[in-house]
């Protein structure tokens, strides 16, 4: 068998119409240069302020908004009531109703009315309430938005964001509380993003409205919910470098974060299944001494497999943490894709931890019982290297 | 009745049944003073029962053209047709992969709609779409080129009989209703950035009883979207007649806040006259219209339908009566606009035309079977992943 083209793409990236001639400014290095280690409650570097990922995404909509007429935020409550996880908030005001506009309760209608506008020429947001109730208007996103460009034979573009909160969230149970990374993530035509800090929630979220594809980007709700939910993530604070706050930081889609470098275990998470790694790597640390990589992937399509398999490379063993359910799920995904590129640099079966295989149920201790918690990854990360 | 009809045994194939050559019967108004340069505007009478108006003043009943748009008008109307032969042909050739969803018998809604409209005005139909965009300015050869799957038809062979797209015509949409709401977004594109033209989003009557078509509606209103509705009502969706699928069948009333007009679909000038009409209406700040075409398909609902378990041999002769090219060719020739000479050549170089033109789509080259044919234009060129996966590792393009 001829050995898979793992490093191809690394030159391939170097040399690519992307890096060349890049379609954004803010894909040169110094923006999306790696804020190494970043643990919470770190010290701040210079200049950097703490960021709900609300505000960030808020400061997101409103810059792009701001520079590109092309632009409007469409969606459940995003105007009048200032967003139902508050994301949206201000923009009415700053920005009018014809940029900012509420919906009627009609996920169908309006996601398809979000892609009639975008093949004829404007850039919208289209924002989901959660992305459970984008489950009526899947067909929109995949068969309106990702497959025309196809088969059109390149003559239909559809630039449009999706988003809102996806994934798990706290005493909502089983309608209002699935991961749809996977869904999205299989589909050609689809460029899918999923932001863990405020840094990735800006930075992705303008590389979405930007890019001229159709993107999903999955928020988390627990990084964004208010009131009893505020401790969590939409609500949580990450500290945003200078060069962040700035309104041309983009990220670019498609490149992994090292958030933590390591050079015994290889973690690769996303959204906010990232934290709960952090977390766990440094409870590797402070009990078994074990120095855990813990990979951002910030984007599910494209995935960055190239970062994924140089850090195996590195470490040699390789645990994925998700939150989906775990038939053909991300995780299902990277432990292929490990085997594909980096069989002969695991010196332990890759392992993964993912959500359960059951409708999320109510009740709190059943409901953590089907969610990766951090005892979850660290005994889980024990096991495999056998400490 | 059904019954009795699946008896019916016929040793003529349909395509041959509807030949424009038949005479229809029906009274062609007569009008005097007509001008004998093409391009000199006169009024041509449209019966009042062409329409059937819902909470809308009835367009009116005289349509002002030209020799020269008239002789297009059947120009149009007998290129589609002859194009959808080609098509069938091409279809029991074995050449024709997948779908192929003729219009035959429902040219008038085609052709009118687009006389009745500008090229800036926007336009999407559902997957019965080769008149469609044969009339939005594609060539013959690209539409068959399409079917045929060939790297130069209008898609490069990526879209085939469903999906034909060309500036300001959204195409051709493969899940049924699913497009009406994306029509929806394009008229929402042209008021938020103040353009004059409006949208036609046209559907078929099967379409009609998807929820998301009545969420178009109600945002089409709400929002006051330079749109025209337009069910294509063509009296079964796949199999199933109207009555057995809706509660309601005057379609043009099912937006019971949207005025609606019902037309009749095999007038070629009735259509053309109600579009232009529907098109002042909504140009003037009036909001959204439906309009409910009634026409027939003589076909299948595709080519591998027979179209004759569903529906009897004499529904289906006495809806030829109304032949679209017939019903037009019989005006012309009697207002003398044409000859039934000129018709005669006009026809023969139609069909010449066609058929040179699907020789050409043959002889267009497939696409070649390579790793960046197959990923081109998944992505806007310039923003696709660094790879996109083959079946195997080994098919991975970079």
């Amino acid at each position: 068998m001829a050995a898979p083209r793992l490093f191809r793409p690394a030159a391939r990236l170097l040399s690519s119409r992307l890096s060349s001639t890049p379609l954004r400014p803010a894909f040169s290095q110094t923006a999306c240069a790696p804020s190494v280690l970043r643990l919470r409650g770190y010290a701040t570097e210079t200049g950097a302020k703490e960021v709900t990922v609300r505000d960030a995404l808020n400061e997101a909509l409103a810059e792009e908004l701001e520079g590109n007429e092309k632009t409007f935020v469409m969606g459940e409550e995003v105007a009048q009531y200032n967003g139902a996880y508050k994301v949206t908030r201000g923009l009415l005001d700053r920005f009018g109703p014809k940029r900012v506009i509420d919906t009627p309760i009609t996920e169908a209608g309006f996601t398809g009315l979000a892609v009639g506008a975008a093949l004829a020429g404007l850039h919208p947001i289209c924002e989901f309430m959660t992305f459970n109730f984008a489950m009526q208007s899947i067909d929109h996103i995949i068969n309106s938005a990702a497959k025309t460009h196809y088969m059109s034979g390149g003559i239909q573009p559809c630039n449009i964001t999706f988003r809102g909160p996806n994934g798990f969230a706290a005493g909502v149970a089983a309608q209002h509380s699935q991961d749809y990374s996977a869904w999205y993530g299989s589909i050609p035509g689809l460029k899918v993003v999923a932001p863990w800090s405020a840094e990735d929630a800006k930075g992705l979220l303008k590389a979405a409205i930007r890019d001229p594809n159709p993107v999903v980007v999955l928020e988390n709700e627990i990084l964004s919910s208010l009131t009893q939910f505020d401790r969590l993530l939409y609500g949580q604070a990450f500290p945003m470098s200078e060069a962040a706050q700035k309104n041309d930081f983009v990220l670019p889609i498609g490149k992994a974060k090292i958030e933590r470098p390591g050079k015994d275990l290889t973690i690769v998470s996303l959204s906010r299944c990232v934290g709960q790694s952090l977390n766990a790597a440094s409870q590797l640390k402070q009990k078994y001494g074990v120095e855990a990589e813990v990979i951002n992937l910030r984007s599910v399509k494209p995935l960055d497999v190239e970062t994924i398999i140089q850090s195996l490379k590195k470490t040699g063993r390789l645990m994925c943490v998700e939150s989906g359910f775990p038939m053909f799920g991300v995780a299902s995904e990277i432990l292929a894709l490990s085997m594909e590129y980096g069989f002969d640099y695991l010196t332990a079966p890759a392992v993964r931890v993912t959500g359960a295989e059951v409708p999320t149920p109510y009740a709190v201790g059943l409901e953590q019982m089907s969610f990766p918690q951090e005892d979850t990854i660290v005994n889980q990360a024990a096991k495999l290297l056998r400490l | 009745m059904l019954s009795g009809s699946l008896k019916v045994k016929t040793t003529v194939p349909w395509t041959r049944l509807f030949y424009p050559g038949r005479r229809c019967m029906a009274h062609v108004a007569d009008i005097t003073d007509i001008p004998t340069e093409d391009d000199k505007p006169f009024n041509v009478p449209i019966p009042e029962e062409s329409y059937e108006t819902y909470n809308l003043e009835p367009p009116p009943l005289t349509l002002e053209t030209t020799k020269g748009q008239l002789k297009q008008l059947y120009h149009d109307l007998f290129m589609i047709r002859r194009m959808e032969l080609a098509a069938d042909k091409l279809y029991k050739e074995g050449k024709v992969r997948g779908f192929c969803h003729l219009s035959i018998g429902q040219e008038a809604v085609a052709v009118g709609v687009e006389h009745g409209i500008s090229r800036d005005d926007k336009l999407i139909t559902a997957y019965r779409s080769h008149g469609t965009t044969l009339m939005r300015g594609a060539t013959v050869k690209s539409i068959l080129g399409e079917l045929l799957g060939r790297q130069d038809g209008i898609s490069h062979g990526r879209g085939g009989s469903i999906h034909m797209f060309r500036k300001n015509f959204f195409g051709g949409n493969g899940i049924v209703g699913s497009h009406v709401p994306v029509g929806a977004g394009i008229a929402f594109a042209q008021q938020y950035n103040n353009n004059d033209s409006v949208t036609v989003d046209i559907f078929g009557d099967g379409a009609a009883n998807q929820g998301q078509v009545h969420e178009a509606y109600n945002m089409a209103k709400l929002w006051n979207l330079p749109i025209i509705f337009c069910c294509e009502n063509n009296r079964y969706g796949m199999g199933t007649s109207a009555e057995r699928s809706s509660a309601m069948t005057e379609y043009y009333k099912r937006g019971q806040y949207i005025p609606g007009l019902r037309i009749d679909g095999m007038n070629v000038l009735a259509v053309l006259a109600a579009m232009r009409h529907g098109k002042s209406f909504v140009h003037a700040g009036n909001g959204p219209l439906l309009f409910e075409f009634q026409t027939y398909r003589y076909a299948g609902h595709s080519v591998s339908d027979p179209g004759t378990t569903y529906r009897s041999r004499e529904e289906i002769q006495s809806e030829r009566d109304h032949d679209p090219i017939a019903v037009l060719k019989d005006k012309l020739i009697a207002w003398s606009v044409v000859s039934e000479e000129e018709a005669k050549a006009m026809e023969k170089e139609v069909r010449s035309k066609v058929d040179r033109e699907a020789e050409e789509a043959n002889h267009m080259p497939i696409p070649e079977p390579r790793l960046d044919v197959l990923f081109q234009d998944i992505y806007v060129p310039g923003s696709e992943p660094p790879q996109q996966r083959g079946r195997t590792v080994d098919e991975t393009c970079y």
